[in-house]
């Protein structure tokens, strides 16, 4: 027990804790509180008004069942009435318990703040930090409004006490970190920083934490205090261990306030002054040598007071990024702890390294050390000292290394906790896309991570996958392989499914050549996954498969038995079901040209940032990415394109250019309800899927095409007006067209790009029957035989 | 510094000190995450851990454990150090401190801790000057005390002119 008996030490709260502790059971233990409770509450509310001590006593047994765990209702009147009492330990108790418990009643709050402002205004040091202290425990906007602007004023009135100068400096920084807006600045800022220079460290301790989190609202104001930092820095550094006294800690030099300067500096840059740069660089090359020194105590405390500032100052080093002697010293005292004996340390070099590996004049440096780091990867026992040198791997990654560092980033991630494997596999995407040379390496590491943690593989990676292989031609043919061997492993992750439907879907033809990997071959192993995958994948696989029926008439007829199936058809799931059963009249109905345009390749991707990138950076919050959303969206654009595309809009050529437009044809708004903003180019947006058109397409007898003309031409018309249909060495023909509501005119440009002139020009209009009847003017040209241009008109 | 927590091996909170504005459920439902995950490290491990969005610095003495939740730019290892320094003012004024004098002397090591630690900051690092202070404002209980036993029903004398003196540094 305490050697220093307190006259105060309350007999009542020992006993009422001996017989909590002495409690067998919870029950037990509720049914003593309880007790208690009720006879606190009577003595309250009692006639008889209770003398200091006894209250004293009850708030504190109060205080002790708060502490416990369990709620307390009431006992702040009481508590507050301890405040205005004259004892020392009355008022110490009545503020720890505010303290404590906050009570949000504005009566108490008003009767709280009263109790303080009296405190603080009397000249009594001990009563003022009492309640300074208890301002900084709480700090709550109430006492920010009340007390905000009297604090500062304490804190450099020249007759404070330094205890008192302490407390208020740190209060102040409480309040500014809960109220900033009520901390106003003013004429004491420069008195503040003045305190830098004060005789009491303790002084100095606290004004600069105080000026430290200032400086980071109004930098401005606390200019002046780098110089005297650096300088009062440079005396600690430099003094001999007996200058300091009691702010020796284990031979270590005022180890807190070195740390807090050294935070304070890395508000700031570099200074601008010469002379003061060079002070503080003989500072750090002071600290950076002392580590080197042999230890002047064997105990942990000192290498842990030492350690702290040199990590300090090492962080300032790395902060300010400008003398490149002192970078490469930091890297080589951090790649020394590397190796420590104490996991702490080893801990902390890793963490500094991966700020080092940042700067450009030491990033060089850095890399030396990736042998030991993945060595730290591979042995470390504890798990977080393994998941900084991740960290660090990530950081240290350059073209260089890339390759080795993925493959052992990937043979950790086997064996890793499953609460960081989702970072490791954002990594691993990240860093192989950056530095992929070889995309083939690229979808190798990719499918290799959705094989080893296919459940932390996110969206935004396969996503990303796919995007790279549709943009990068070279690496379709080996992607659609690799996949099709991947799939064909007896377990393979969902994600692994997805991935390969979707590129066998664009890219299955590539390898079909091979009798291993025939359509039909193809199309089964996808099919044996179906019935094991969550919905999203099965529509996916829905979608390969008319991408298939596309690609492969010859299986044509075996998908089309599995897409009219009962389970396709009336699948329980909307999408399911509209997808079977769309996707089957599609292959029914479409003739295998109108099936192709539909079913084009996927056009490449706009370039846009990483995804994963912005996933990495965002891991506290995970929501919806924009780049994937967008992803999404484009993706749910193109099927819906793909859907309601159903070819009205050929075009053929020669004179027959008229009967494609029909009536039925919508306006020419064609950013139409879709809704969705229009992606820079890739894809065609394109409202064809209007009422009008529930006909479908009209039964066009059309010519043959020439084969001259190129789809895409025809396409075109989709969405524009106007354009080139058709184009050789002779010949340019060009469409022109406008439409109002149910009104549309069309005009069929012929352009001579020879330089003789044409003989016997003429054109013609087909119009099939159903358009007849709809055609109001029949066609004339504008003009004749000029070599330059002919219009054809027709309206309708 | 976020906050500290000291809690013994079954996971009882001994002493609790938040440093930030949190409702009390918020207090209870973080104090015992992080008191389960502490408690669940193996003894070779580092004292540090990313816990959440903060680092948490931690080290057992006896049968407690002291553990603080320090924010993302602030030093690890000079916070070991105020654990330890914590640790030796508590051993000081009790005298060879254990688990049993923080339980019946809680109130004790509240106000201990608010002469070292304020609003999360260091503010006196020197031992001495700590120590001081708390045996001073002991020493002003006695006063009183002694005073009314000598002589009940006297008025307790105005504070401010007896300890005006007594702080001088």
């Amino acid at each position: 027990m305490p050697a220093v008996s307190k006259g105060d030490g309350m007999r009542g709260l020992a006993v009422f804790i001996s017989d909590i502790r002495n409690c067998k059971s919870k029950e037990a233990e509720i049914k003593r509180i309880n007790k208690e409770l009720a006879n606190i509450r009577s003595k309250f509310k009692g006639d008889k008004a209770l003398d200091g001590y006894s209250k004293k006593k009850y708030v504190c047994k109060l205080l002790f069942i708060f502490l416990l765990g369990h709620d307390i209702d009431f006992g702040h009147m009481e508590a507050v009435n301890l405040l205005s009492s004259n004892k020392y330990t009355e008022k110490q108790i009545g503020y720890l318990f505010i303290s404590v418990l906050v009570n949000s009643n504005s009566d108490l709050i008003r009767l709280i703040n009263n109790g303080i402002k009296n405190d603080l205004a009397s000249r009594n040091p001990t009563h003022m930090n009492l309640s300074l202290h208890c301002i900084a425990n709480v700090g709550s906007r109430e006492m920010a409004e009340a007390f905000a602007a009297d604090i500062p004023r304490i804190l450099v009135a020249g007759d404070t006490m330094d205890s008192v100068k302490q407390s208020a400096a740190l209060c102040l920084l409480r309040l500014n970190r809960t109220s900033p807006d009520l901390v106003p600045m003013g004429e004491w800022t420069a008195r503040v920083v003045h305190l830098l220079n004060d005789q009491h460290l303790g002084v100095v301790t606290s004004a600069t934490s105080l000026i430290t989190t200032l400086a980071q609202k109004s930098p401005d104001d606390f200019k002046t205090s780098v110089s005297l930092a650096i300088a009062r820095l440079s005396r600690i550094v430099t003094s001999a261990s007996i200058d300091l006294q009691d702010y020796t800690y284990y031979f270590v030099a005022a180890p807190w306030l070195s740390v807090k300067l050294l935070r304070l500096l890395q508000c700031y840059p570099p200074p601008e002054d010469g002379a003061l740069r060079g002070r503080l660089t003989e500072c750090l090359e002071t600290i950076l040598n002392k580590a080197q020194e042999p230890p002047k105590s064997k105990k942990v405390q000192h290498s842990n007071a030492k350690n702290a500032v040199l990590f300090e100052a090492i962080a300032l080093i790395i902060h300010h990024d400008s003398e490149p002697t002192l970078l490469v010293r930091a890297c080589n005292q951090l790649g020394q702890f590397l190796q420590h004996r104490e996991t702490n340390l080893r801990y902390l070099a890793l963490e500094s390294m991966c700020t080092l590996a940042s700067s450009e004049f030491s990033h060089e440096a850095v890399k030396t050390h990736i042998e030991t780091v993945i060595n730290a990867l591979k042995t470390e026992r504890d798990v977080s000292v393994r998941q900084r040198a991740v960290d660090l791997l990530y950081a240290m990654c350059d073209r260089s290394n890339a390759k080795q560092i993925v493959a052992e980033m990937l043979s950790y991630l086997e064996t890793a906790d499953y609460s960081i494997r989702e970072e490791i596999v954002l990594k691993v995407a990240v860093l192989a896309e950056k530095y992929a040379v070889d995309y083939t390496w690229y979808v190798d590491t990719i499918l290799n991570l959705i094989r080893v943690a296919g459940d932390q593989v996110s969206e935004e990676v396969w996503y990303r996958v796919i995007q790279i292989v549709i943009n990068r031609d070279d690496v379709q043919g080996y992607a659609a392989k690799t996949v099709f061997e991947a799939l064909q492993a007896p377990a393979c992750h969902e994600n692994l499914v997805k991935v390969g439907g979707y590129i066998l879907g664009e890219f299955g033809n590539l390898i079909a050549g091979d009798s291993r990997s025939s359509p039909l071959v193809q199309f089964k192993l996808l099919h044996s996954k179906f019935h094991l995958c969550s919905v999203p994948t099965r529509a996916l696989l829905l979608s390969a498969y008319i991408k298939f029926i596309n690609l492969f008439p010859e299986v044509k007829a075996t998908i089309q038995e599995v897409l009219r199936s009962d389970s396709q058809l009336r699948n329980a799931d909307v999408e399911l079901q509209q997808r079977a059963v769309e996707y089957l009249r599609l292959s029914t109905i479409a003739s295998t040209d109108i099936l192709a345009t539909v079913l084009e390749e996927m056009p490449p991707f706009p370039e846009r940032e990483s995804s994963i990138l912005a996933k990495l950076k965002r891991r506290k919050g995970p929501g919806n990415q924009p780049g994937a959303e967008e992803a999404r969206q484009e993706r749910e654009r193109e099927r819906e394109r793909e859907r309601s595309l159903n070819g009205s809009a050929e075009h053929r050529e020669g004179g027959a250019a008229a009967a494609a437009k029909t009536s039925l044809y919508p306006s020419a708004d064609l950013l139409g309800p879709t809704g969705s903003p229009p992606s820079t180019g890739g894809s065609l947006l394109v409202d064809v899927f209007s009422d009008s058109l529930q006909a479908g397409p009209a039964p066009l007898d059309l010519a043959p095409p020439n084969t001259a003309v190129s789809e895409d031409n025809f396409s075109r018309f989709i969405c524009k007006n106007n354009g080139v249909l058709f184009e050789n060495q002779l010949l340019q023909i060009g469409l022109k067209s406008e439409y109002r509501q149910n009104l549309g005119r069309i005009y069929v440009f012929f352009g001579n790009k020879t330089s003789n002139q044409f003989l016997d020009f003429s054109s013609t209009v087909n119009c099939p029957d159903l358009l007849k009847t709809n055609i109001l003017q029949p066609p004339r040209p504008a003009a004749q035989c000029r070599p330059s241009v002919l219009t054809f008109s027709a309206e309708h | 510094m976020r906050f500290m927590l000291l809690f013994s091996r079954q996971g009882k909170l001994r002493l609790q000190k938040w440093y930030v504005p949190l409702g009390d459920q918020e207090k209870r439902r973080l104090g015992r995450e992080l008191v389960q995950t502490i408690l669940g490290r193996k003894a070779k491990m580092c004292s540090f851990l990313e816990w959440r969005d903060l680092k948490v610095v931690y080290k057992r003495y006896a049968s407690l454990y002291f553990c603080c939740a320090i924010e993302e730019q602030d030093n690890e290892l000079i916070t070991l150090e105020v654990i330890h320094r914590y640790v030796e003012l508590l051993d000081k004024y009790f005298g060879s401190v254990c688990e049993l004098d923080i339980i019946f002397n809680f109130e004790k090591a509240y106000f201990i801790l608010d002469e070292f630690l304020l609003g999360g900051e260091a503010q006196e690092t020197s031992k001495k000057s700590v120590l001081k202070a708390i045996e001073q404002a002991d020493q002003l209980q006695e006063n009183i005390d002694f005073q009314m036993r000598l002589f009940p029903g006297v008025l307790v004398p105005n504070m401010a002119s007896e300890s005006s003196g007594l702080f001088q540094n």
